[in-house]
């Protein structure tokens, strides 16, 4: 089993969980985040103040998926969520060592 | 605004007293006046509460959102009491130059058939409603001032610093300013110069000021100059991401402050009628063309338009059209509206940054710098070679022949004692404020946000 972690634009979000759910995938985590990356942050001006804003808002997906259905989930997340732009993220991919699933204490590919 | 009543009325009533030839000349109140003064009234409490509350908590960060709300609602409240209980009175009853008596502490003495000034002869309104709308200009301008030093200073200091500045600051600049007879005191030559010689110091010197520009803008923006220097600047200014948390509100407040300016502006006239109108007008324009003005500087100078530039320009007008707006005409309102939006644009980014001093609200940069401006500039618009309206000459009965240098001479007297007074003021009360209670909070609440520590409470829960 592998863990998906996509950090996206904001705005991708849904393409993202509707490219999931049609090859099969029945549940991601969403989180809010702010980060940097090559996009670097943006200035804003308030009455001649300058301020850096160095963290811009992302989306981060989190997919647990079967080793077979990985390489059909990265496609589908780096299809939709491209824009071609500095700043539409990445994808980070690790091993998970276990999935249980709490209202049936099944564990494994089962709970996925 | 202005004038008030007493030997006015009693000039009326004798004239009352003597029969048929003073029937004619009898003084009296009528409910149109009264219907619109109540209006204005509420116009100008609504540009207190809500409205400078939440241009200015927008500006904030969401940490010290409460505190700036409290500091404004509870400085409404505490200076309606003081106004009533000796404010009135020392500001609008005859006394010398600078101070009023006490004849009418307590509003002793006045009920409901009592009667105030307007700028027509025989033309009178309930006092009551006088009393309460000078109240609600009373009760803004420390307000005001709070911008200043947002985001640092403890709410009880703020409290005692407005009963002092209030005392010894705006009950004295509004006596010099608009303490007079009344109109119906000028009936000839001596007994003008006799009424005269009972206003307040600056109406002699003839230093105009229709609706507050000397007394609530200029007055407040030094204050709040002399407060940002004194108590410092914020902890991170200039380093960490000290942005406003909420322009939405602070266009909200903005908008409430332009619609409540009518009141402020065209209320000043004391009556409903064709010159009222004008200064609508007038208000109107001027804050249209400043707003155009420091959205276009912006725009070219900083590469964007901004909605907080926006609003920010749109005060600025507002403050300098309001010593003005009874003496220009609308050409001249535009003129002075498009000068005080690209002048406060340049106060608030170029003059606070190069003497470097943290006015967090720009309470000088808008009020102060727009003040000043609207009060030299009323001596150009209202030169009616330039569409003004001129001076009304209560002994001639018609318009006085007009010099703009004079005028500015006098302009000049009313800024000048107005950056004074009110400074010196400011700096004294802030200094006892200071060595008795404390005028800066700690640093551990300044981080962790005046609204948690001083209020115990937090604006959002989101």
């Amino acid at each position: 089993m592998k863990l998906i972690t996509a950090v996206v634009k904001p705005f991708k979000l849904d393409d993202v969980r509707e490219a999931l759910s049609e090859i099969g995938v029945s549940g991601v985590t969403v989180t809010e985040v702010k980060g940097f990356g090559r996009q670097k942050g943006h200035t804003e001006l308030y009455r001649g103040a300058e301020y850096v804003v160095d963290f811009l808002p992302k989306a981060k997906v989190e997919v647990a998926v079967a080793d077979s259905l990985l390489d059909q989930a990265v496609a589908a997340i780096v299809k939709v969520a491209n824009t071609g732009k500095i700043g539409d993220g990445k994808i980070f991919v690790s091993n998970l060592e276990q999935v249980i699933r709490i209202r049936t204490g099944e564990s494994g590919e089962e709970a996925l | 605004m202005k004038r008030m009543s007493f030997l006015s009325v009693l000039f009326a009533s004798v004239l009352y007293s003597h029969g048929a030839w003073a029937q004619e000349a009898v003084a009296t109140v009528n409910k149109g006046d009264t219907a619109w003064m109540i209006v204005a009234t509420l116009l100008v409490a609504l540009m207190v509460i809500p409205g400078l509350a939440l241009f200015y908590g927008g500006m904030v960060r969401a940490k010290n959102m409460l505190s700036i709300l409290m500091q404004v609602f509870v400085i409404f409240s505490l200076t309606a009491i003081l106004w009533a209980t000796y404010g009135y009175s020392i500001a609008f009853t005859e006394g010398n130059a600078f101070f009023g008596g006490l004849d009418k502490a307590f509003l002793k003495g006045i009920t409901p058939d009592s009667m105030a000034a307007t700028f027509t002869k025989t033309v009178y309104i309930p006092e009551f409603i006088y009393v309460a709308f000078q109240l609600t200009f009373s009760a803004i301008t420390p307000a005001l001032i709070i911008g200043a030093f947002a985001e640092r200073v403890k709410f009880s200091a703020i409290l005692v610093f407005t009963i002092i500045w209030f005392t010894f600051a705006y009950l004295p600049m509004a006596h010099m300013v608009w303490y007079w007879a009344g109109p119906d005191a000028y009936t000839d030559a001596a007994a003008a110069e006799k009424a005269a010689a009972t206003a307040g110091f600056l109406f002699q010197k003839g230093a105009l000021d229709f609706a507050g520009g000397t007394v609530v803008h200029i007055n407040a923006g030094i204050a709040g100059l002399i407060g940002a220097i004194l108590v410092g600047k914020r902890i991170g200014y200039k380093k960490e991401f000290i942005a406003p948390h909420n322009l939405t509100l602070n266009m909200v407040g903005a908008s409430l402050l332009w619609i409540g300016w009518f009141g402020f502006n065209a209320g000043s006239n004391l009556e409903a009628n064709g010159l009222s109108a004008l200064v609508f007008v007038n208000t109107l324009l001027a804050a249209a063309a400043a707003t155009l003005a420091w959205v276009g500087a912006e725009w070219i100078i900083r590469g964007k338009p901004s909605m907080l530039g926006a609003t920010s320009g749109a005060v600025a007008g507002l403050v300098a059209i309001t010593p003005a707006c009874g003496w220009a005409g609308p050409m001249g309102s535009i003129g002075l509206g498009l000068a005080a939006g690209a002048v406060c644009f340049w106060g608030v980014t170029g003059i606070k940054h190069a003497l470097g001093y943290d006015d967090s609200l720009d309470a000088f940069g808008v009020h102060g710098i727009g003040g000043i401006l609207g009060a030299l500039g009323t001596a150009v618009v209202a030169d009616p070679a330039l569409g003004g309206t001129g001076v009304w000459d209560y002994v001639a009965n018609g318009v006085a022949e007009y010099s703009m240098g004079t005028q500015i001479v006098s302009q000049a007297w009313g800024v000048g004692v107005a950056l004074v007074w009110s400074g010196l003021v400011s700096l004294v009360a802030f200094k006892l404020v200071d060595i008795t209670i404390g005028l800066r909070v700690s640093e551990v609440t300044e981080r962790e946000g005046l609204d948690i520590a001083e209020h115990g409470e937090t604006a959002y829960h989101l």
